[in-house]
């Protein structure tokens, strides 16, 4: 913490911190309690997945891509499946697209559920937390046994899915939908009434619709606006080209009006999994992908649950991309984050970070050093030996130490 | 929906009601509980079938999976080789294998104390 000359106290908040998950930093400028400014600077959770995606084969990149994000794995597969598929021609089967779909939704579930209990915890509701986890578990549940894992489900190939459902695993989906729509209807009646959720969240964060278009935000922060910025509903892809999302939009402009954007959105994707479940069509799965791709470009969208995907592909007919681009939901989300945070009390600032629902390490994808000066390329071996001089400048001799062998 | 409430505390009823149940969470102390039919466990090898195509270790995303033959082209003496260190469980190399001499077993238990004991042979 430094204090400046006109009494106003910087708090930097990260890169790293006990309440931060990953890291990010936020250097809060205070005035009393007062948020006068914040400067947020994201970037320690680089991972190169772009470039390591251009430097596998398809196959090989689609778990690469899976993994950009842990908790919306099925919809950024679901959006390089489809970039693929687009530029390679494959007509995919509708059953695929069902299974995508139910998949797309259970994992919209499981999101929201984490982020209900996430925003709880950060507001010091602990029980609401523990009983949306507790209930997310169900979900998780069902995703496993219908991908073979809790996260990275892997259901998704080029030109289809990888595993099918099978009809006892289908009423076992109703079931849980039956038991979880039930909860749902009380959080959502908890949250339309209980009186202190409401006078924690509400004129909090605001982002007006104009804002939202200023700063391009979207997902549920953009629908919390009033703004209609759902890919599934703008531009169906896949199965919502047959069966339509209802639009859920709210006109709060607040991290209340975040919070029953999504409670909604978890009610409406209930009742989407079950008209899935009933018109899912007999057929095959998945066809025959090709190795390769011809040449040229693509960009496709996928509504994630934090908002839009967006990927794209460059290839030059080789059996590997020469470009990805991955633009995470968060990405957006971030440039109207600084914004967000003026003007409210410190101890708003974890709630109206958290109401972004942000994933520092999906948006991470390059470091652009302002003013650095240095443009050079250093191998391992030397960062190594600069390392091992620095800890012997200090009194500490780490060349005993070995290094981990891949 | 139910009438707007004058006083906080709408989820007291549930956290009392929750007060005489059982335990949310499952024992999960040997492996059995838990682990959902379909899960992706151990690999499994067939070596009479296999044709050394290695379209596993070309489609492996981490490299893990290595193929070889101990014999000769005529006379085949397949082995698979899994780094459970690099492997993540994807599959893929199920998928891939042309032969389905690949499968995979609900075996998750698969820890070790030293690296070296991770290379395993199918």
């Amino acid at each position: 913490m430094s204090e400046r000359n006109d009494h106003k106290v910087v708090v930097p908040i990260g890169p790293q911190h006990p309440s931060l998950k990953e890291p990010g930093s936020f250097k809060i400028t205070l005035d009393g309690e007062k948020v006068e400014r914040a400067v947020i600077e994201i970037g320690y959770n680089h991972r190169g997945i772009e470039k390591a995606c251009e430097s596998r084969n398809y196959m090989q990149a689609l778990y690469i891509i899976e993994r950009v994000c842990g908790i919306c794995s099925h919809a950024h597969t679901s959006c390089f499946c489809q970039a693929f598929e687009e530029l390679a021609g494959l007509e995919v089967p509708r059953r695929a697209h069902y299974i995508r779909g139910i998949v797309g939704e259970l994992e919209r579930l499981h999101s929201h559920l984490l982020w209900l209990g996430v925003a709880a915890h950060e507001i010091g509701f602990d029980t609401l937390f523990m009983y949306t986890w507790r209930d997310r578990e169900l979900v998780l549940d069902l995703l496993a046994r219908i991908g073979g894992n809790r996260v990275n489900y892997g259901v998704n190939t080029y030109g289809g899915v990888r595993r099918d459902l099978e009809s006892e695993l289908m009423a076992d989906i109703l079931r849980v939908c039956d038991q979880l729509e039930e909860k749902l209807k009380y959080y959502a009646a908890l949250a339309l009434t209980e009186t202190t959720l409401i006078a924690r969240l509400k004129g909090i964060g605001v982002l007006t619709p104009d804002d939202v278009r200023k700063f391009s935000a979207v997902g549920p922060v953009a629908r919390a606006a009033g703004i209609m910025a759902d890919t599934r509903i703008v531009e169906p892809y896949g199965v919502y080209q047959e069966i339509a999302v209802t639009p859920i939009v709210d006109d709060h402009c607040d991290v209340y009006g975040r919070t029953l954007v999504r409670v909604k959105e978890m009610l409406e994707a209930i009742r989407l999994i079950r008209l899935f479940v009933r018109e899912i069509p007999d057929g095959p799965i998945s066809v025959r992908a090709p190795r390769k791709l011809p040449v040229g470009e693509v960009l496709s969208r996928v509504e994630a649950p934090r908002g839009e995907n967006v990927h794209y592909i460059r290839s030059t007919g080789a059996d590997m991309p020469d470009r990805v681009r991955v633009r995470a939901p968060t990405e957006a989300n971030w440039h109207g984050m600084s914004h967000m945070l003026e003007g409210f009390q410190l101890a708003d600032v974890p709630i109206i970070i958290a109401a972004i629902d942000p994933c520092y390490s999906c948006t991470d994808r390059a470091i652009h050093l302002v003013g650095g000066g240095i443009n050079q390329l250093t191998d391992w071996e030397s960062i190594r030996l600069h390392s091992i001089e620095q800890y012997k400048s200090r009194g500490i001799d780490p060349s005993t130490i070995k290094m981990r062998e891949f | 929906m139910k009438k707007k409430q004058e006083r906080p505390g709408g989820l007291a009823g549930l956290a009392i009601k929750n007060l005489f149940r059982k335990p949310a969470t499952q024992v999960h102390q040997f492996g059995e509980d838990g682990i959902q039919k379909g899960y992706r466990g151990r690999l499994l090898y067939d070596p009479s079938t296999c044709i050394n195509c290695v379209m596993c270790m070309r489609d492996c995303p981490t490299g893990a999976i290595t193929i070889k033959n101990a014999g000769t082209k005529e006379e085949k003496q397949m082995h698979a080789y899994l780094n459970l260190g690099r492997c993540v469980f994807c599959c893929q190399c199920v998928d891939s294998c042309p032969k389905k001499c690949l499968s995979f077993s609900s075996e998750v238990l698969l820890a070790s104390f030293d690296r070296e004991s991770l290379e395993i042979e199918l």
